[in-house]
């Protein structure tokens, strides 16, 4: 029996290649399939446009005292009444948005940013590397993230931009397991040896093949994280190691409510509410993002 | 006796002298080296210019750690391994990195193999850029000759992976390893992953590269069938050794280790006339931690004698171009 073998240089038909649909597209359906996680993406949307859009927005300024209109309830002028300097609630609310997000991002890029580097280094190299840097990171997660960043603003001093490198440093650990773990996986499969063998020195092995094939995970963290670095800094910003006044950052703006929890609960709770709601946001979207792009990261 | 064999009508481009790769296993809590396993243990060889030697053998018997040891993807515990008389273990990394245009590998698995995120320009781009073979202009002409040299059309260059089937990847691959002009392939079981018809096809295509670029392949398989169709000469690893080494017809014809004879009777033989004494070996492969004393085959091997349980067999030459490593063999 002869055994008739094709012509190998003639081309494959084109219908081998049959298009699947991209990862991209798998992605977005999954996500948009999950009703949850649309809805928090909502939330996360809306905030960030009131946050871009609070100058137009806002009726008053949020600094502007008026001490006739003291701890006035809710009403048609002040749709979240008054503060106990008479500053409109709901400007200052809507200044607070800002505030908010720029500290979550500014302090989930700063915990991203070195967390990815020390958990690349750590995952690729391994060894002594890994050792001396997983130990450091085991120090920091050995600590309760707000105790942590309590002690990191006592030191630094209380201001806002304080808490943004505070939440930032506790939340390098956080990103650099995930990292690390993700590198680890990555560097064996056979294309970082195809690379290798090429020739490719470990800069571009690291940041050109292995960084873009662990987004997912950093993604997904860094959503959940936002919230996170939202809610210390609120409460650091509550106990006064924050947001100084007149700033109207929600945490100042919840314990400065506190005051008066009886007299004109309206202070402490549309604050409350904002933060909750952000968070809670970000939190469920954070969850469908990682249902939608890595459904094994479930924890 | 230890030499492997010499060809005085060809040269040789690698040499692999005493490779030896021992992984260590750590245990207890201060993760201390508790022992070794012996993946590859003390192998000698030759790889003469042209020429494509195969290395067979079962699961784990140290044939992919070789070919990983050569290419330094996993640094060697031991040995020299010369490359036109330059000891590759002894370069730097820096060193090392130039010199691998001249060495490349085809993987096993197409589908992990290539960068889920790179398209077909940018994965041959990356590899025409890296050892600056090509000027960055005349890339885009260089990727679309490489694709015709495997048989894929110049339109599929911006395609990406998992646009194409298995066996197209895996030719995606090959020029990959054809884009830095090498002089030695290493086929790490390149077509184990296809389908049968494309195997054939993949097989085929190397051997045409073969006689238009005059590449020397090493090729690992565990499958004797493309080792037969592929191969000049042949090699049969057993437990981290070299247990013979021939030209691919004498070790087909005229076997002689135990164990290479009992690879060669499990090929089924499509004659139902034809009665083939099939040797069955009995028990399984040691463990590489422990391996045997003496021959490591003498544990499964049915004509084992005291000698063997006692005396490590050296690698003797049958002929010119049989060498085997069995004190029972007939020299």
């Amino acid at each position: 029996m002869k055994v008739e073998i094709a012509p190998t240089n003639q081309a494959l038909p084109p219908k081998a290649a049959a298009a699947r649909p991209s990862k991209w597209r798998t992605f977005y359906r999954k996500l948009r399939k999950n009703k949850l996680a649309m809805v928090g993406g909502c939330i996360v949307i809306f905030y960030i446009a009131i946050a871009l859009l609070a100058p137009f927005i806002a009726p008053y300024d949020p600094y502007e005292i008026d001490l006739v209109n003291k701890l006035k309830p809710p009403s048609a002028e002040h749709w979240m009444g008054t503060d106990d300097k008479g500053r409109d609630v709901l400007s200052r609310l809507l200044y607070g948005t800002q505030l908010s997000m720029s500290v979550g991002f500014v302090a989930v890029f700063i915990g991203a940013f070195f967390g990815i580097i020390l958990g690349l280094l750590s995952g690729y190299y391994g060894g002594w590397v890994d050792t001396v840097i997983s130990r450091i990171i085991d120090v920091l997660l050995a600590f309760p993230g707000i105790l942590l960043s309590l002690a990191i603003v006592s030191a630094l001093g209380p201001s806002l931009f304080n808490v943004m490198i505070a939440v930032g440093i506790f939340s390098i650990p956080v990103f650099a397991r995930i990292v690390r773990g993700s590198t680890l996986t990555v560097k064996k499969l056979e294309y970082i040896d195809a690379i290798r063998s090429l020739g490719a020195n470990d800069f571009i092995i690291i940041f050109r093949h292995i960084f873009p094939n662990i987004l997912s995970p950093i993604i997904v963290q860094a959503t959940m994280r936002l919230a996170t670095a939202i809610l210390s800094a609120a409460g650091l910003s509550f106990l006064g190691l924050g947001a100084q006044p007149p700033l109207p950052e929600w945490g100042a703006m919840l314990s400065n409510g506190r005051d008066f929890l009886f007299t004109a609960p309206h202070l402490a709770m549309f604050p409350g509410f904002a933060i909750a709601t952000l968070v809670l946001g970000f939190n469920i979207f954070g969850d469908g993002l990682r249902d939608a792009l890595d459904p094994r990261m479930k924890q | 006796m230890m030499t492997t064999q010499t060809n005085p009508t060809k040269k040789p481009l690698l040499e692999v002298k005493n490779l030896k790769q021992h992984f260590p296993i750590k245990g207890g809590i201060l993760g201390r080296t508790v022992n070794h396993v012996k993946a590859v243990d003390d192998i000698s060889f030759t790889i003469h210019e042209g020429e494509t030697l195969s290395i067979v053998g079962e699961s784990g018997c140290g044939k992919s750690t070789t070919g990983r040891a050569i290419l330094r993807l996993d640094e060697p515990t031991g040995g020299t391994v010369l490359f036109e008389g330059q000891d590759l273990l002894a370069m730097s990394k820096k060193q090392m990195r130039d010199m691998r245009k001249h060495l490349q590998v085809i993987f096993q698995d197409p589908f992990a193999s290539l960068n889920p995120r790179q398209s077909v320009s940018a994965i041959l781009g990356e590899a025409l850029a890296i050892q600056n073979i090509v000027p960055a202009h005349q890339r885009r002409e260089r990727i679309i000759e490489l694709l015709g040299y495997v048989g894929l059309r110049p339109d599929q260059i911006d395609r990406f992976p998992h646009e194409f089937s298995g066996g197209q990847r895996q030719r995606i691959g090959i020029a990959r390893a054809l884009a830095m002009q090498p002089k030695l392939i290493i086929c790490d079981e390149a077509v184990s992953a296809l389908d049968v018809s494309i195997q054939a096809q993949v097989l085929n295509l190397l051997k045409s590269l073969q006689k238009q670029f005059k590449l020397t392949y090493l090729f690992i398989s565990h499958d004797l069938g493309v080792v037969r169709h592929i191969s000049d000469r042949v090699m049969v690893m057993y437990l981290g050794k070299v247990v013979e080494i021939a030209d691919k017809k004498s070790l087909f014809d005229n076997p002689q280790h135990p164990y290479t004879q009992a690879l060669l009777s499990a090929i089924p033989v499509p004659d139902i006339n034809k009665k083939q004494e099939r040797i069955i070996l009995r028990g399984d492969v040691p463990s590489p931690i422990n391996p045997p004393q003496g021959c490591r085959f003498h544990t499964r091997c049915p004509y084992a004698i005291d000698r063997c349980k006692t005396e490590v067999p050296g690698l003797t030459s049958l002929h010119d171009t049989h060498q085997v490593a069995c004190h029972l063999a007939q020299v």
